[in-house]
């Protein structure tokens, strides 16, 4: 396990970038600096992040953002991209009417 | 609730997804597939070029060509398309849930092909989410599915394949491409589909990239800078261009979710997040398989095979196959995979850069730099010689695995051999009629025939085209380079269309005898 | 403003659908039956699909493929629909989106 405190020593503080304006999450409206600043308050996998500001949590589930979060995030953790710890995967995999999902499983017949 | 349950269910109806379920149902099996979109073929009907490769890989056929075989063979084995149905969740259990119109319905398979395919990366610069910046996979589903242009004036990002090909596919749409932008040092796709591009007269910058776009509501301009050692934008190089639309063509990832949801086990690799899989494409979950990109992204042409691989392997695990049988079939298969991961742009050289060819010639540095053969490099290669009357000049200069051109001239005026990336060779005994069968079967056409001297001073070259208006005998204009700019005047001599030729037209231009190896496009003259 | 193909080299003639008429903002337009709505308000030069909640800003066709989400619109009351690869109907009511709505002054 991965010590926070000790690993948040070794990052820095949080020190704001000329681009951190730049809208990363397109459906979530997340900018990069939102992303960089989560990453120092402590979240170092893509869950908590995306539990936090809701990046890749949109209409679009990621699609376009979840490569550019990663490398954001890695960026900021001195590490390479593969190392983050990916986010759970899980249904529905395309966005979905809610009223559609809710009757999953009832009778139709 | 009701569960359907069927011996195989393939998610996704690409190229990887069909063949599979074709080749599971020849061995009996009763395959379903699903697809969330409208049409089945994955990207195959966006693909109006001739694909590489050799005869058992399709080649020289184009991709939507190669698309409806695979419709027509899914008919005729008795695969059932499902479409408009979104996979939304798969489960260990080897149980789908699937969208179908309102309402969620749930399948289960005794084996699951996930071949779901990829999506297009993206990068970020000030102003990529205005509208009118899309990526190339909108650009082709724009102009060749739905028949409209993807914008008038067009900046491409991306060298590779994708952004190639779907310059040029630009414009036959009939759209400008006033650029074409890499941030890495050197073209990454194959030189002759960069070479097609180039003489048509775009400009690479290569070290460059996109700074803004520009716009109100809608995109107006671009500028892009050169990306200088520690990539930052070199103050001083910006260059701006007034364009409606800006093309993203910078790769593609897996689309594997399905799969880690399922529980399968992953592995994230520069190419992207994939199913640990074997050759065949079992998971490490029994009877969940993945095949093509989702799996690692290649070609079209690979992911067929692969599908195929995973198809036999299923129908093997079903018990619809002896292991004997389909070891042999496999062989077959591997074999003809094995022959398209060769050359200069097999997996293990992606990012590097080859600095000679496999017979040992040094590469065209001014082809990886600006989309073109410079003038004191082209006579260095096997396919380019000088004889008196009409012989073919091969301007193909990189290994890559496709030999059509070989069995395309019937007078064995050119030679591969046995191995399918060596370059082509002209074979100096065999007379050439100037048919223009090789010009027509050239992928990357980069074959033109080229007679020095037809008449005293002036001599002719007969180059693939694939535009419109088609020019007419007689027309006048301008030859262009192969960097695209002017270098004489010329006339229309003769222009055949044929069938076998499939929609590439052979232009004979009238040139100056000392332009013969210059001019490798032609313009007409506007008034 | 995006120009229908007329004639392609190598796809040839473009089939030309039937002709329906929808509403864009009120507005009386043409497209061709089926093909996805986001096809014919291009036809009819219309870029800007929909504006974002937070920000407020303009937003059109991405992906061309439904992944995206950026080009949805409100379609005859709905809002998300995904113009890209929803088939044009004759009749529709097309409608920008603001935020999550059609109403401009939600925002």
């Amino acid at each position: 396990m991965l010590d926070v405190q000790e690993k948040l020593k070794e990052i820095g503080p949080y020190v704001p970038g000329a681009d951190d304006d730049m809208l990363i999450c397109r459906c979530e409206e997340v900018t990069k600096g939102e992303i960089r600043q989560a990453v120092h308050a402590g979240m170092f996998t893509i869950e908590e992040i995306r539990r936090y500001l809701r990046t890749g949590m949109g209409l679009c589930q990621g699609q376009t953002c979840g490569k550019l979060v990663k490398g954001i995030v890695a960026k900021e953790l001195g590490v390479r991209p593969n190392e983050v710890e990916p986010a759970v995967s899980r249904a529905p995999m395309r966005p979905i009417e809610m009223r559609i999902l809710a009757e999953d499983g009832g009778e139709r017949e | 609730m009701k569960i359907e349950r069927y011996d195989l269910i393939v998610i996704g109806a690409g190229p990887a997804g069909l063949s599979a379920a074709i080749e599971a149902a020849k061995q009996g099996m009763k395959p379903i597939v699903f697809d969330e979109n409208a049409k089945p073929g994955g990207q195959l009907f966006k693909q109006i070029h001739k694909f590489f490769g050799s005869k058992e890989h399709k080649a020289k056929i184009r991709g939507f060509r190669i698309g409806e075989e695979l419709l027509q063979e899914a008919e005729q084995y008795g695969v059932k398309v499902v479409l408009n149905a979104t996979v939304i969740g798969l489960y260990p259990e080897k149980e789908i849930t699937v969208k179908i119109g309102e309402e969620v319905k749930h399948y289960k398979g005794d084996s699951i092909l996930v071949a779901t395919g990829a999506s297009e990366n993206m990068v970020t610069f000030k102003g990529w989410t205005l509208p009118g910046v899309i990526g190339a996979g909108a650009a082709q589903t724009m102009m060749n599915l739905h028949h409209i242009k993807a914008g008038d004036r067009v900046l491409m990002l991306g060298s590779g394949n994708v952004g190639l090909v779907v310059s040029f596919q630009l414009m036959q749409a009939g759209c400008e491409v006033v650029a074409l932008v890499d941030a890495a040092p050197r073209v990454g796709g194959y030189g002759v589909h960069a070479a097609k591009v180039a003489r048509l007269g775009v400009p690479f910058y290569l070290s460059h990239t996109i700074v803004e776009a520009e716009g109100e509501d809608h995109v107006t301009g671009v500028t892009i800078g050169e990306v200088g050692p520690d990539w930052n934008i070199i103050p001083g190089s910006e260059k701006h261009f007034d364009v409606d639309t800006i093309c993203l063509a910078v790769g593609l990832s897996p689309m594997s979710q399905l799969l880690k949801q399922a529980g399968v086990e992953m592995k994230d690799t520069p190419g992207g997040y994939v199913p640990v899989c074997d050759d065949f494409g079992a998971t490490s979950v029994p009877g969940i398989f993945a095949a093509g990109d989702v799996s690692g992204i290649e070609e079209a042409s690979s992911a067929m095979i692969e599908g195929r691989l995973a198809g036999a392997r299923i129908a093997e695990y079903m018990g619809y196959m002896t292991e004997e049988k389909r070891l042999l079939r496999a062989e077959e298969l591997e074999a003809a995979l094995s022959s398209l991961r060769q050359g200069m742009f097999a997996p293990e050289n992606r990012g590097k850069l080859v600095e000679k060819t496999e017979e040992g010639i040094p590469v065209s540095m001014n082809l990886l730099q600006k989309g073109y053969i410079a003038e004191d490099e082209i006579e260095r290669y096997p396919g380019v010689t000088h004889t008196v009357g009409v012989h073919p000049v091969m301007e193909c200069t990189q290994n890559i695995p496709c030999n059509p051109c070989q069995d395309a001239c019937s007078k064995g005026c050119i030679s591969i051999g046995e191995n399918i990336t060596s370059l082509p060779v002209v074979v100096a005994e065999a007379k050439c009629v100037g048919c223009g069968m090789c010009v027509a079967s050239c992928s990357g056409q980069a074959i033109f025939l080229v007679d020095e001297e037809s008449e005293p001073g002036y001599g002719t070259v007969t180059l693939p085209y694939e535009f419109l208006p088609l020019p007419k005998e007689g027309d006048k204009g301008v030859a262009l380079g192969r960097d695209g700019q002017p270098v004489c005047e010329a006339e229309v001599v003769g222009v055949r269309s044929a069938k076998a030729f499939d929609h590439t037209n052979l232009l004979t231009i009238k040139v100056p005898s000392d332009m013969t190896m210059k001019a490798r496009f032609f313009k007409r003259e506007t008034a | 403003m995006a120009d229908r193909i007329k004639e392609h080299p190598i796809l040839g003639e473009s089939p030309e659908g039937r002709v329906v008429t929808f509403t864009y903002d009120g507005k009386t337009l043409e497209g061709y039956e089926g093909e996805p709505i986001a096809v014919a308000l291009r036809t009819a030069g219309v870029m800007t699909h929909r504006y974002t909640a937070k920000k407020h800003e303009p937003r059109g066709v991405f992906c061309a493929i439904g992944r995206c989400t950026d080009c949805v619109m409100v379609v005859d009351g709905k809002p998300n629909v995904r113009t890209c690869i929803t088939p044009l109907r004759e009749g529709m009511c097309v409608e920008t989106q603001y935020g999550a709505t059609a109403k401009e002054e939600t925002l």
